[in-house]
């Protein structure tokens, strides 16, 4: 089929402001990615289109833009799921919002990163490891209690879908307290005073309206929205 | 030029580089550069788990790891440096949890351990649960695990630079040069030690399991200045890519029950590996597919097989073999997940209820850049240390997976020698003074950016990367012969002629030109592929993943020596040998 995409642009070093190029593709099947059709437009019609990639299957996270209005990651997006009409179809793609477009479909992750650092996003206890030199035991409950969260990748899919995060950049974002959920639902951490203080904060989890985009965008189908009611729900009660 | 000072940098932010971070970074004043953010490195794909004999489910002992391990290598493996491996797989296992690593857990809180190919218990020859594994996402949860520390313990980040140049005078090394994907600015990192850790370089050839930046810029980087590189010849194809995308199904499927089945509706592997069946090593199963291929019996005579985790057929042939282990949805779904949403995401797919199509993917390499087992680069036949030079993970060659490696070895390297190295490069700072740099550092790699940039030539760089993949695909792929192997070093040696003359790029900008360094990367690319080729025709026996249709037997009064392949000013290479450290286990025929 032929593919028609609309790719918002930004060059700074030559470019005012942003502008929408279009690009027809020939011979495009249905199980084609977008990601597929973006690399053949870079490669064979403008070396110019400026994106990140790597894994190419969902797992590195480098890839999430906005696709026919909704976050997703480009490799993980099929030309079946977006609408074909007939032997057509028409593809919008943007940069995530939220964050400074630094040149076509590449946005600064920095304020992203810096969230994500702010919710001590590693692992904290003063207990010794066991006398025995072996691994710290945990049940298999305790341990499925934080599961869904450990999927994250970062790709910043669920924040920049937020819109209390379109409105206010300060805000940590649902990635951060998805990160800090998998470790204060953790039996073996002790640092849950420490990061709820953090996103107990003014710029924390009370700015969340449980819109739900963030578990629509997120592409590791974990239930964001879920995970920010469970720290909100520890916070006021002050246990897990 | 931007200058930067460091005691040592460490290129590359993936389990190896991570793990090495942390460790050097306790004694010396570290740098981590990676062309990537660090979560996005690709340890985060590893699937299925990380061999360690914890003994948690059933007797282990890391000897047995250890001699699955050199069987596994088809004994090509340096034996002291698999003792090592297998040694301390199991103390850095028990590290990484102790790190928070969630791994999932046996009714009793331990670590849950499950089977893969090619381990077995040593004494009934039967699989061994071996594979310590946090569900289907083993390497993701080891990458942001080591990310986290890294975090918490402040080591120093260059996210998104790219290195492209040794800083070597003689005998001694300098730093490195990178350009900045965002400035296109380049610098220069001035340090006593340099680590590489840049992994692998599946992208030369067209079906791979590999993320398009794997391509194998470090190893490249080296044999640039003046490191021969090791056991080239040897590449991995795993035996379950899914069909024609390469997407890595991992052998945890088979671990958990799934069997292979060809276009009759056979179980095949019992042929060719009677005792383990599907769980016998990767290049064996990959052999067996393409032999099933080749005679005919693909499904529906295309050049694939079904791999079926179905619990009705896991449960039947479980049953069959008197095992009492029966699985259902829930399972899967628990222990598979990952799969379960690649296949339905690209194939449209429920492995529970349908058989998955697969074919041999280009997924490791067993070869690089040669180095002892603290992560120091040898140099030629007589392993000369280079001081100030480390390396570690699949940009290295230690050699612990000699000629084939064994499932989760991978991961199990990555932390054991990241760990080593880090070490030993904190030491070694500790000694070293920080020497000057040379005039003209980096003149040279900004000549050819600048070459790159403004090249006029009729050709684009994907042009010449199609070709690339093609020949190897064709010629130097799961079987290769004389012939074959021919052609590739002639298409090989067009291209990189072509690529040095008649090439050009469209971005001629310095923020974010990623057109720039895909045409960069691409020279590692070709230079790499003409060494595995050229590595992998002088080698006249099959072994491992260097199967040749013309000479189909293991010799090993001639060939028991790894290759090294060295580049020549002039741009050809050379060849030379050294011999394999034997230890407790004689080579003798493989048999799974």
């Amino acid at each position: 089929m032929q593919a028609t995409l609309r790719i918002r642009r930004f060059n700074p070093e030559t470019d005012k402001k942003p502008w929408w190029g279009e690009y027809t593709l020939e011979n495009v099947h249905r199980t084609d990615t977008v990601l597929d059709l973006l690399h053949r437009i870079k490669w064979e019609q403008d070396g110019t289109l400026t994106l990140r990639r790597s894994c190419a299957h969902g797992v590195c996270g480098s890839d999430a833009m906005r696709i026919n209005g909704a976050n997703a990651l480009a490799c993980k997006t099929l030309v079946s799921r977006l609408g074909v009409k007939g032997n057509e179809i028409k593809i919008q793609v943007e940069p995530i919002l939220g964050l400074p477009v630094e040149k076509d479909l590449i946005v600064d992750m920095e304020p992203f990163f810096d969230h994500y650092r702010a919710v001590l996003p590693y692992f904290i206890t003063d207990q010794p490891v066991p006398a025995d030199g072996r691994e710290r035991l945990q049940s298999q409950v305790d341990r499925e209690r934080f599961d869904d969260t450990t999927k994250c990748i970062l790709c910043a899919a669920c924040t920049s879908s937020c819109p209390s995060f379109w409105a206010d950049d300060r805000y940590i974002g649902p990635a951060a307290i998805v990160q800090a959920h998998r470790f204060v639902f953790d039996s073996r951490d002790e640092g849950m005073n420490e990061r709820l203080d953090v996103l107990a904060d003014t710029f924390g989890v009370w700015k969340c309206r449980t819109i739900f985009n963030c578990t629509n965008a997120c592409p590791r189908d974990i239930q964001v929205t879920e995970a920010i009611a469970e720290v909100k729900q520890a916070i006021t009660s002050g246990k897990v | 030029m931007k200058t930067h000072v460091f005691d040592a940098v460490i290129i590359g932010a993936g389990g190896a580089g991570l793990m090495t971070a942390l460790y050097a970074s306790r004694g010396a004043n570290v740098a981590v550069i990676s062309k990537l953010y660090p979560t996005r490195s690709h340890t985060g794909t590893a699937q299925g788990g990380i061999g360690a004999a914890l003994g948690n489910v059933e007797e282990d002992h890391w000897e047995w790891h250890a001699y699955d391990t050199v069987k596994g290598s088809d004994y090509l493996a340096d034996q002291d440096a698999v003792d090592v491996l297998c040694k301390e797989a199991i103390d850095t296992v028990v590290e990484l949890e102790h790190m928070g690593l969630p791994f999932d857990r046996l009714p009793n809180g331990r670590i849950s351990q499950r089977r893969f190919g090619g381990h077995t218990n040593n004494e009934t020859g039967k699989p061994v649960m071996r594979a310590c594994h946090a569900a289907d996402r083993t390497g993701h949860m080891i990458l942001q695990t080591l990310y986290q520390q890294c975090i918490k313990n402040r080591v120093n980040f260059f996210d998104e630079y790219h290195v492209i140049d040794l800083i070597r005078v003689d005998d001694t090394i300098r730093g490195v040069v990178a350009y900045e994907l965002a400035t296109g600015e380049m610098h220069v990192f001035h340090s006593k030690a340099v680590h590489f850790a840049t992994g692998g370089w599946g992208r030369c050839w067209e079906v791979t399991s590999n993320a398009h930046s794997l391509t194998g810029d470090g190893t490249a980087i080296c044999l640039r200045n003046g490191v021969p590189l090791e056991d080239m010849e040897f590449f991995q194809f795993h035996p379950t890519g899914i069909f024609k995308l390469g997407i890595l199904i991992t052998e945890g499927v088979r671990g958990e029950g799934g069997i292979l089945v060809n276009g009759q509706g056979e179980r095949f592997m019992e042929r060719y590996a009677p005792t383990i069946k599907d769980l016998a090593s990767r290049d064996v199963v990959s052999r067996a597919i393409f032999m099933e291929v080749q005679a005919g019996r693909g499904i529906n005579g295309q050049n694939y097989v079904h791999l079926d985790v179905r619990p009705e057929t896991v449960n039947k042939y479980n049953e069959l073999a008197g095992d009492p282990r029966r699985i259902d949805r829930a399972y899967i779904e628990s222990k598979l997940p990952d799969i379960a949403d690649f296949t339905r995401t690209y194939l449209g797919i429920d492995p529970v209820e349908e058989p998955m199509p697969v074919q041999p993917t280009a997924h490791y390499a067993m070869g690089g850049i040669p180095t002892d087992v603290d992560g120091r680069v040898l140099i030629g036949a007589g392993d000369r240390v280079l001081n100030g030079l480390y390396a570690a993970g699949e940009c290295a060659c230690v050699s612990v997976h000699g000629a084939n490696r064994l499932g989760t070895n991978s991961l199990v390297d990555l932390v054991v020698f990241g760990r080593r190295s880090g070490r030993h490069m904190a030491e070694y700072c500790r000694e070293a003074e920080l020497l000057p740099l040379p005039t003209g550092t980096g003149e040279a790699l900004q000549t050819e950016f600048n070459r790159l940039r403004h090249g006029t030539g009729s050709i684009k760089p994907f042009e010449l990367r199609n070709k690339m993949q093609k020949t190897m695909t064709d010629n130097v792929g799961v079987f290769r012969t004389e012939e074959t192997m021919t052609k590739a070093i002639e298409d090989l040696r067009q291209l990189r002629h072509d690529y040095n003359t008649r090439m050009h790029i469209d971005d001629k900008g310095q923020r974010y030109n990623t057109d720039l360094l895909e045409a960069w990367e691409l020279g590692c690319l070709l230079e790499l592929a003409e060494v595995t080729a050229v590595s992998a025709r002088a080698r006249k026996e099959s072994r491992g993943g260097h199967a040749r249709e013309d000479f189909p037997e293991r010799n090993d009064d001639d060939w028991l020596k790894h290759t090294l392949c060295a580049r020549n000013e002039d741009g050809s290479y050379s060849l030379d040998y050294k011999p394999v450290v034997l230890g407790r286990y004689e080579p003798k025929k493989r048999v799974y």
